[in-house]
């Protein structure tokens, strides 16, 4: 076993774990985050996603050995209270997703976006950015209205403190 | 995934020395094709010495006609650097152009460099910016590194600590993606330097990365798509898959080279 110590949207963690634990189990399974997903859990659907050191990661793909000492945010920790974080606010509002499965994944992979490129993005761009993440029910077109709106949204409301 | 142990050097030093303590160990770079391999059980390593806490192996250093990169700089970093985007755009453009941007945030020049895959990008901007390979115990030309596929000149336990690439006038990166897997079906990495032009095949060839003398002689003669009329790769040399097969690879082949030779003279 060897220790591993992180700070998960925001709260302090540290637990012994098998060195083979991947990240998104490490999420799941210990911390019971069960917001990120498994999907191909083969780096390629993007429903692991998460921020690890403020960037877009495949969770499925990082050991939780390799994060220590880091700092990550899932789906649970974009939001603070009740209210929903501008970018999951505008799936919602724009339809940006169907069964959902991909959708936490596709968020954070979304917010990455504007942290990276600001928040007037457009179409062309938040479709090459989005090529790790797969949706296998909406055709993409809700997806990208969503991450667009959400982008303008991030810039306009004041964000509610992140825990990253 | 089978189980191992791990362990986390704090310098190449101690990595080496744990390599060589540890006679079933595999260095764990970015981690973006070997934990997939783990976890398809195609490799069981009963040890992994991370080197994700190595600062030695970080940085890029410019100096003179050479760019240097640490062996542990992610695919993002190097897209993204000053110093490569003004030096050698094709370099950045190139890493820009590798996975997704997930994959780019972790996986690493040294770690592609040393798989060796035969459909990676790396392998032949090394080639093509006539790179030197910089181990722990040597430095070793890009020309006798790349040894067919998944093969190289490294030696058991020998870690790559650095690339240094050389500067060249004018280059540029034409890849055909595979729109899947976003490895090049086609990659073709041409670099006109102060002693010549190099040309390097990705993704194309059945025996992985490969230079081709013929382009060159003509570039050499006008670096123009023009001077490439006429002058084919063998099918013979060529993979052959669903995505692809020899035939159309070899005619990518062309195609990529005389696009890769019109964004290069395209640059001042």
């Amino acid at each position: 076993m060897t220790t591993v110590s992180l700070t998960v949207n925001g709260q302090s963690v540290t637990a012994d774990v098998d060195p083979r634990t991947l990240l998104v189990q490490f999420l799941r399974d210990n911390l019971r985050l069960t917001g990120t997903h498994v999907g191909c859990d083969t780096s390629q659907c993007g429903a692991c996603v998460v921020h690890l050191n403020g960037q877009a990661v495949k969770s499925c793909t990082v050991l939780a050995v390799q994060a220590d000492a880091g700092t990550v945010t899932t789906i649970e920790g974009l939001s603070q209270g009740g209210d929903l974080h501008p970018m999951q606010a505008a799936f919602r509002e724009h339809h940006g997703l169907q069964c959902g499965y991909c959708t936490p994944g596709m968020i954070m992979s979304a917010v990455d976006i504007v942290n990276r490129k600001g928040h007037s993005l457009d179409e062309e761009t938040i479709r090459a950015e989005l090529e790790g993440n797969l949706c296998r029910c909406t055709g993409y077109h809700n997806i990208v209205k969503a991450v667009a709106a959400g982008a303008q949204a991030m810039g306009q409301t004041p964000l509610p403190q992140a825990a990253e | 995934m089978y189980a191992f142990e791990y362990h986390r050097p704090a310098s190449v030093k101690q990595a080496a020395d744990l390599a060589s303590q540890f006679e079933d160990s595999k260095f764990l770079a970015g981690g973006h094709t070997l934990l997939p391999t783990m976890k398809l059980r195609l490799a069981a390593p009963a040890n992994l010495v991370d080197l994700g806490q190595i600062a030695e192996l970080r940085g890029i250093e410019r100096s003179g006609s050479t760019v240097t990169i640490g062996a542990m700089m992610k695919h993002a970093e190097v897209a993204n650097s000053g110093d490569i985007r003004s030096s050698i755009p094709a370099l950045a453009e190139m890493a820009e152009l590798i996975g997704d941007p997930h994959v780019r945030n972790r996986g690493t020049i040294g770690g592609s460099i040393a798989n060796n895959d035969p459909s990676a990008d790396y392998p032949a901007a090394c080639l093509a910016l006539n790179a030197t390979i910089v181990t722990d115990r040597r430095k070793i030309a890009a020309d006798d590194f790349f040894q067919g596929i998944f093969s190289t000149a490294l030696d058991e336990g020998e870690l790559i600590t650095r690339v240094a690439f050389q500067t060249p006038k004018q280059a540029a990166y034409a890849k055909f993606r595979n729109p899947a897997s976003r490895y090049a079906l086609v990659g073709v990495f041409v670099a006109r330097h102060a002693d010549g032009v190099r040309v390097a095949v990705t993704g194309a060839g059945s025996n992985g990365v490969f230079r081709v003398p013929e382009m060159e002689a003509a570039l050499n003669l006008s670096f123009t798509p023009e001077a490439l009329d006429g002058i084919s790769v063998s099918t013979d040399a060529m993979n052959s898959d669903i995505h692809a097969d020899a035939a159309y690879r070899a005619h990518l082949v062309g195609v990529m080279a005389r696009r890769a030779v019109q964004a290069a003279a395209s640059r001042s």
